[in-house]
């Protein structure tokens, strides 16, 4: 188990990469805490499976260096590094049993074979696999294959970060939710430093203490669960958690007054900086319906079960409301007002307004 | 429930009359000529099972089997390594991919008899390319036209020349839908080379593999064309397979009914291999 230290990473696929562009990760500095379970969340192609690999050494980066408890690893092979990675699609070897499967890390660093049957059992109670030891792997359902190929990677109790590349994606729905429990309940009992990719917030969210939001190469945000959907550093990560995702808006704004399609909008606090192209950030769940306020009409309402979706247009602006009980009716005029402490400014894209107190 | 449903017989009748007019039509008259003597004019005596009995009981048949035999497992034990290892050292992607597989491909391309032709003219001592370059330039007396062991060699490499690349091009087929995460996890893993082949290539490989090997099989215990123009069966009778050996029996010698006997017992020995080989390749994926 170790801290993971990132510095100055950069990545590219290209041989002579030359502007920002040509790179898939730029400029990474980051800490992963022993024992910590992160989230690593962003779109398919921010370059979130290229830091996995970076961190595993199947990749190895264009600049910068990767620190495992201060011991400079870069260059270092995956085999060295003592890691874990489970992938997309569940990799195990067909012709083996589970047994040998769970068996195979430790065989191959010639650990005792005494040593090797205790750990493989102590993983497979872990897992809840005991009574198929002895069965084929390639036999196995998906979700128990991707269970064994996470079982090789805790085998080795010096493993030093278990990493999970989005490995819910072949798992049924209704096994997704069991198994990412399992998860949680693992990195509880093993304390392992555990990273999990994903393009789904909800697997993000419910399995991670720390969340780091990526997009385009670049670091967004990290935070806690509430800390992303509560103050969103950037309009991406605002629109990017959250279902529908935070409304972004645009408004003028001159000497810390802001309007928006001709009204005045009280912010959650003093705003930042100047110039650059303003928006205005607040979550839908924010949103209400009341007497005063900005005059709209309602242009679609979708019930989603719990509540329902209002999307309200304001001049030619669409605001999206989540509206609790009884919906007002398809083209119905509304009067929208948004709360005050969670209504910020962004200034080309990154946050611009202080926290009220 | 099942529902029995008799109008699915029309459905495969079509199938039927081709099977039977392509296949079963072909091999019931020459199980008709096996067991009946002719002397021409459609007159026919009961023989029963005495041509069978012959040809089993004939040094000349008994000789031909083996070198089949010796053929077929030389074919087998050098073009399977042989191709498995060709298709592990090609690239998996990049420009090269398609150069290697036209290059691969194009042995298998040339009809049979030109690759007799072929090889005849470029083994020939004195005259043919490497005929020449063995005798007069390395000064190593080959002359497959002489010499059993020469004209062995000689028919070996060319079959490996022709068909190793199918073994090549279905073990690559097998290789390339490996995704990256095996190879990924068997790093992390910490597997040998060696480990990665045998748990994750080959295992990937067996089902192309299994046909692979079932294709070469058939095709080297059959083989006609390219050793009937290379040696035509010489020197003596060194390079008779059975199916030379059956042409000479059915076509020079005209004796029907002992070829159609000898016919159906090379069919019988070519189905009976395959099917065991089959059978046992596949035994562990029905558990």
């Amino acid at each position: 188990m170790a801290k993971i230290t990132l510095s100055n990473l950069r990545h590219s696929y290209l041989p002579n990469p030359g502007g920002a562009e040509d790179y898939a990760l730029k400029k990474i500095d980051l800490d992963w805490e022993d024992g910590g379970a992160y989230a690593l969340l962003g779109p398919s192609g921010c370059g979130k499976s290229t830091l996995l690999n970076i961190i595993s050494g199947l990749l190895t980066p264009s600049e910068g260096r990767i620190l495992f408890d201060g011991r400079d690893v870069t260059d270092l092979p995956p085999d060295q590094r003592n890691i874990a990675q489970v992938f997309q699609f569940p990799v195990i070897y067909d012709t083996m049993t589970v047994r040998d499967n769970l068996a195979f890390p430790l065989r191959n660093r010639g650990v005792a074979e005494p040593r090797i049957a205790e750990r493989v059992a102590e993983i497979a109670t872990m897992l809840e696999v005991e009574d198929m030891l002895d069965v084929r792997a390639s036999h196995l359902s998906p979700d128990n294959k991707q269970k064994i190929s996470m079982g090789r990677g805790l085998v080795r109790d010096d493993v030093n970060v278990v990493m999970f590349d989005e490995p819910l994606t072949v798992i049924d729905p209704h096994l997704k939710w069991k198994l990412r429990s399992k998860l949680k309940e693992l990195h509880q009992r093993v304390r392992a430093t555990m990273i999990y990719v994903t393009h789904d917030q909800t697997e993000a969210l419910t399995f991670a203490d720390q969340v780091v939001v990526m997009q385009d190469g670049e670091i967004v945000q990290i935070g806690t669960p509430v800390e992303l959907f509560e103050r969103p550093q950037h309009t991406f990560v605002g629109h990017f958690i959250g279902s529908p995702g935070m409304n972004v808006l645009p408004v003028s704004e001159t000497d810390g007054k802001v309007t928006f399609e001709g009204h005045a909008v009280v912010l959650e606090g003093k705003v930042t900086g100047a110039d650059g192209n303003t928006e205005l950030g607040i979550r839908p769940e924010f949103v209400a319906l009341s007497d005063r306020g900005l005059p709209a009409y309602v242009r679609k309402v979708s019930d989603v079960g719990r509540h329902c979706v209002v999307e309200a247009m304001v001049g030619d602006t669409a605001v999206k409301a989540v509206v609790e009980g009884d919906a007002p009716g398809q083209g119905a005029a509304v009067h929208l007002s948004f709360r005050a402490d969670q209504t910020r400014l962004y200034r080309d894209g990154w946050i611009a307004t202080e926290a009220g107190t | 429930m099942k529902t029995e449903n008799q109008k699915a017989w029309f459905f495969v009748l079509p199938v039927l009359l081709l099977v039977a007019f392509n296949a079963l039509v072909p091999i019931m008259t020459v199980v008709n000529y096996s067991v009946q003597e002719t002397f021409g004019n459609n007159v026919f005596f009961w023989q029963g099972l005495d041509w069978f009995e012959q040809i089993l009981r004939s040094d000349r048949f008994q000789a031909a089997l083996g070198r089949q035999f010796l053929f077929t497992f030389l074919i087998l034990i050098i073009e399977v390594p042989l191709g498995i290892i060709i298709a592990l050292s090609m690239p998996r992607k990049g420009i090269w991919v398609p150069v290697c597989l036209v290059t691969m491909a194009l042995p298998m391309l040339i009809p049979w008899n030109v690759v007799g032709a072929m090889w005849n003219i470029f083994t020939l001592p004195n005259i043919g390319l490497l005929g020449y370059f063995l005798n007069d330039v390395l000064g190593i007396a080959y002359d497959m036209t002489q010499n059993p062991f020469a004209a062995w060699v000689t028919i070996v490499t060319m079959d490996v020349w022709h068909w190793t690349s199918l073994v090549v091009l279905l073990s690559y087929a097998g290789l390339v839908s490996i995704p990256d995460a095996y190879y990924q996890a068997a790093k992390i893993d910490g597997a040998s080379p060696w480990k990665v082949f045998r748990y994750i290539q080959l295992p990937k490989m067996k089902t192309v593999l299994t046909i692979a090997i079932l294709l070469r099989f058939m095709d080297s215990f059959n083989i006609y064309t390219e050793p009937f123009v290379l040696t035509g069966g010489g020197p003596g009778n060194s390079t008779t397979l059975l199916s030379i050996d059956l042409v000479k029996i059915a076509l020079g010698q005209f004796d029907l009914g002992p070829a159609a006997a000898m016919s159906l017992i090379y069919f019988a020995i070519t189905l009976l291999v395959s099917w065991l080989f089959y059978t046992l390749m596949t035994k562990d994926d029905q558990q």
